[in-house]
């Protein structure tokens, strides 16, 4: 490089960080190539990336529209005192204009000085704790039953992934009936055998435990699924190699499968943590968050808020839906700290 | 790099977000009144429940025959779900129906919040000389007319007359002496005495009236769920359920209550004229003079049930409001009244009515009749219809016994004036 051309670029790399420095980097790796090209930093960007920005534009406007707008939208709501009422509509040739007004945090200060979000929250997270839990050993026990070889092994893993395949609203009516006190299957079976009906959603323990029975069942293909795949990753050799050095089962399980599972489990566990704590089909189909409001979990407080109390309260529930999303945020934050600490790549 | 690309995010979801604002889209369905003659679509969400749907639908579609070009699209819309729906779809302007079946105590609600067409000054005149005026003033809201009353309810005590009188009993006429019916009626049959609805707080209000008290008192705008009277109620309820004389649900209700009454598992039920046509097709009624109806037992203070019913309203937004205004009319005429009575045991809300032969020959309507007279009437405040969720998972909580009635009762009052600002 030319002592003069470099002098120049560091000129130009320096009036560009002043304008732009995000698009710094850009030009002067174009530069030091011996391109120099006169321009600003973005739009240089653009025209040595253009196409890959093309490429980018669909997924960025999608995830703009699906995911961006709402979200911002909500934020702001939650700090306004927006209700049905206020809001703007238009309702055939007439607009109502909105009228709600900017309140900053006293929808949170309210939401988490009220009793019910912290009940709400301790229920959830006993919910998701529980189910995910319970989920994953089951599905891990089934996932290394299956991993054998034996006869009629693809009609025994079609089976298990059965309520993967029925909709989730289908699945969960059919327990509803399952479960009525009165005239339900699991009672009158119960029955059979001499024991008195069970108030499988009537009453609040009860109600707890059919949910997360549901919600295991419904998520158990997943992580069987995802385990089974894990499972067929590890070596076969260094099964056979403790086997030599004279490992009994439960220390070839202990020592070999589940290290080997560890990448594949912990990602599952956080998606499945994620799906479990804002599970709102099951608790609402199943129990509408009853009996009273012993089921309800926090985002079905927020549906609570937003749909049945009347006039609709948005920015309440909004509030609650910015605090759902922060603590699964600060949950995902935690968790992968602490597998960065444990010297996994995530 | 990266910044760059939350930049172009960042412009592009605000770029979207405009032409979203701007790009305001329009149903079809339009109407055209040429000549005077009505023509067009009026969709109406009707919100009668299974046994009762088919006959609406007939009903609805014979307007058809009165005016040729308009097509009437019956869409039946589940009782529990339609309230929402009906916002949802009033508020976004797509999809909506033009008319509407409103319980009456939504009718305060979507009034005011502007989404219902007011009834033409001719019509409202007739709907206040002709029709009965507990009725008529459910569907009205700062003194302006927004509903037609199309049936009006209330609720009774329902009573297998065979099992009430094997176990040698009369139908009580107090809670006392439902819980003394019922004994003898375990000790003869096994079975319980009366089905308990726990799911709906509907069934709250006759023992909030039975013990001398109301939910609210909107003249003097205090909230009154959680004083004495309420307090008692939510006693009374829950006594019903401990002391053996009443099982009740916190899910399903509807439909466990409907099948244990109709199967003779229990001997009575507190329920309305919808549940009539209904009732009718279970085992137990196929003779229909088994089924009896007599008023709601008596708290301490007196016996008390509630005036319900529906009201026929138009969306203030439809492109078809002159044949929606007469589908309306149509639907609530005196012809249509008489027939729903019959086929339905439903109550019409014409005075004149009554007097029709086909109605007075209802057992139905005539026990009812007496009773709607005496019926409690609510309030008709907008927030009347939002009342009833809170109450709901405070009166499940206190019949099934998971919270105290005195916590129950207080519970429900906070909730009430969260809903109700500064009521007392």
């Amino acid at each position: 490089m030319a002592a003069d051309t470099s002098q120049s670029v560091a000129k130009a790399a320096g009036e560009d960080a002043g304008k732009n420095s995000g698009a710094a980097r850009g030009p002067r790796r174009a530069t030091a190539n011996g391109n120099p090209r006169p321009g600003r930093g973005l739009g240089r960007a653009l025209a040595t990336h253009w196409y890959a920005w093309a490429m980018v534009a669909p997924v960025v406007l999608v995830l703009g529209v699906i995911i961006g707008w709402p979200l911002v939208r909500g934020v702001y709501l939650s700090l306004t005192d927006a209700n049905e009422r206020n809001v703007s509509r238009t309702i055939g040739v007439r607009h109502i204009e909105a009228t709600y007004e900017f309140v900053g945090l006293d929808n949170y200060t309210a939401v988490l000085g009220d009793p019910v979000f912290w009940q709400r929250l301790v229920w959830t997270v006993l919910w998701t704790v529980a189910c995910v839990s319970i989920t994953f050993v089951l599905g891990l026990a089934l996932a290394t039953m299956l991993n054998r070889q034996f006869r009629g092994r693809a009609a025994y893993r079609m089976a298990l992934i059965l309520p993967w395949a029925v909709p989730g609203f289908v699945s969960v009516f059919a327990w509803r009936f399952l479960f009525n006190r009165d005239n339900g299957i699991l009672n009158k079976v119960l029955d059979g055998g001499g024991i008195s009906a069970v108030p499988w959603l009537d009453d609040p323990t009860w109600a707890k435990f059919s949910v997360i029975a549901v919600n295991v069942w419904l998520g158990i293909p997943f992580m069987m699924v995802a385990l089974l795949g894990g499972l067929q990753s590890i070596p076969g050799e260094l099964y056979e190699a403790a086997e030599m050095d004279g490992a009994r089962p439960w220390q070839r399980f202990r020592h070999i499968t589940l290290p080997g599972l560890r990448a594949v489990s912990m990602t599952v566990i956080l998606l499945s943590t994620i799906w479990t704590f804002n599970m709102f089909p099951v608790i609402f189909l199943l129990t509408r968050g009853g009996p009273g409001d012993s089921t309800e979990i926090l985002v079905t407080q927020a549906f609570r808020e937003a749909f049945i109390a009347s006039p609709r309260d948005f920015a309440g529930s909004a509030t609650w839906g910015v605090l759902i999303l922060a603590l699964l945020m600060i949950f995902a934050l935690v968790y992968r700290r602490s597998l960065r600490k444990q010297g996994e790549v995530w | 790099m990266r910044r760059g690309i939350a930049a172009t995010a960042l412009v592009a979801t605000l770029a979207l977000a405009a032409t979203a604002c701007g790009g305001d889209t329009k149903g079809d369905g339009g109407e055209t009144k040429a000549g005077g003659e009505l023509s067009g679509t009026v969709t109406w969400w009707d919100t009668s429940n299974d046994a009762e749907k088919a006959s609406f639908q007939k009903i609805a579609e014979a307007f058809t025959a009165k005016h040729p070009k308009v097509t009437v699209k019956y869409v039946n819309v589940p009782y529990g779900d339609a309230q929402n729906k009906v916002k949802n779809a009033f508020s976004s302007g797509s999809e909506a129906p033009d008319v509407i079946r409103a319980d009456v105590g939504w009718v305060a609600d979507f009034a005011s919040l502007g989404y219902l067409d007011e009834v033409p000054a001719d019509t409202a005149k007739k709907v206040d000389a002709e029709f009965l005026p507990q009725a008529a003033a459910s569907g009205k809201y700062e003194g302006k007319t927004y509903a037609v009353p199309q049936v009006i309810d209330t609720l009774g005590l329902f009573y297998n007359k065979k099992m009430l009188a094997d176990a040698g009993v009369q139908p009580p006429k107090t809670l006392e002496e439902l819980k003394t019916a019922a004994a003898a009626i375990k000790a003869k049959s096994g079975k319980t005495g009366l089905y308990l609805r726990g799911d709906d707080s509907y069934w709250f209000l006759p023992f909030i009236y039975g013990e001398g008290g109301d939910l609210v008192d909107a003249k003097s705008k205090t909230v009154t769920v959680d004083n004495a009277a309420g307090v008692k109620a939510f006693k009374a309820a829950r006594d019903l359920v401990s002391s053996g004389a009443a099982v009740t649900n916190a899910t399903d209700g509807w439909t466990n209550m409907q099948t244990a009454f109709k199967s003779g598992e229990v001997a009575m039920m507190i329920n309305g004229p919808w549940a009539v046509a209904d009732s009718y097709a279970g085992d137990q009624f196929k003779d229909k003079a088994n089924l009896g109806v007599a008023p709601v037992p008596a708290g301490s203070a007196k016996a008390g049930a509630p005036q319900g019913g529906h009201d026929l309203a138009v969306y203030a937004g439809s492109k078809n409001t002159a044949a929606a205004h007469a589908f309306v009319e149509y639907m609530t005429s005196q012809e249509v009244q008489v027939q729903s009575a019959k086929d339905l045991s439903l109550l019409p809300t014409r005075t004149a009515a009554y007097e029709q032969p086909d109605v007075k020959a209802s057992e139905m309507v005539q026990f009812f009749k007496p009773a709607v007279d005496k019926a409690v009437e609510r309030a008709w405040i907008p927030e009347n219809g939002s009342l009833f969720e809170p109450l709901k998972v405070e009166y499940t909580k206190a019949v099934t016994g998971a919270s105290s009635p005195e916590d129950a009762a207080k519970a429900a009052g906070v909730e009430f004036r969260k809903i109700l600002k500064g009521w007392k």
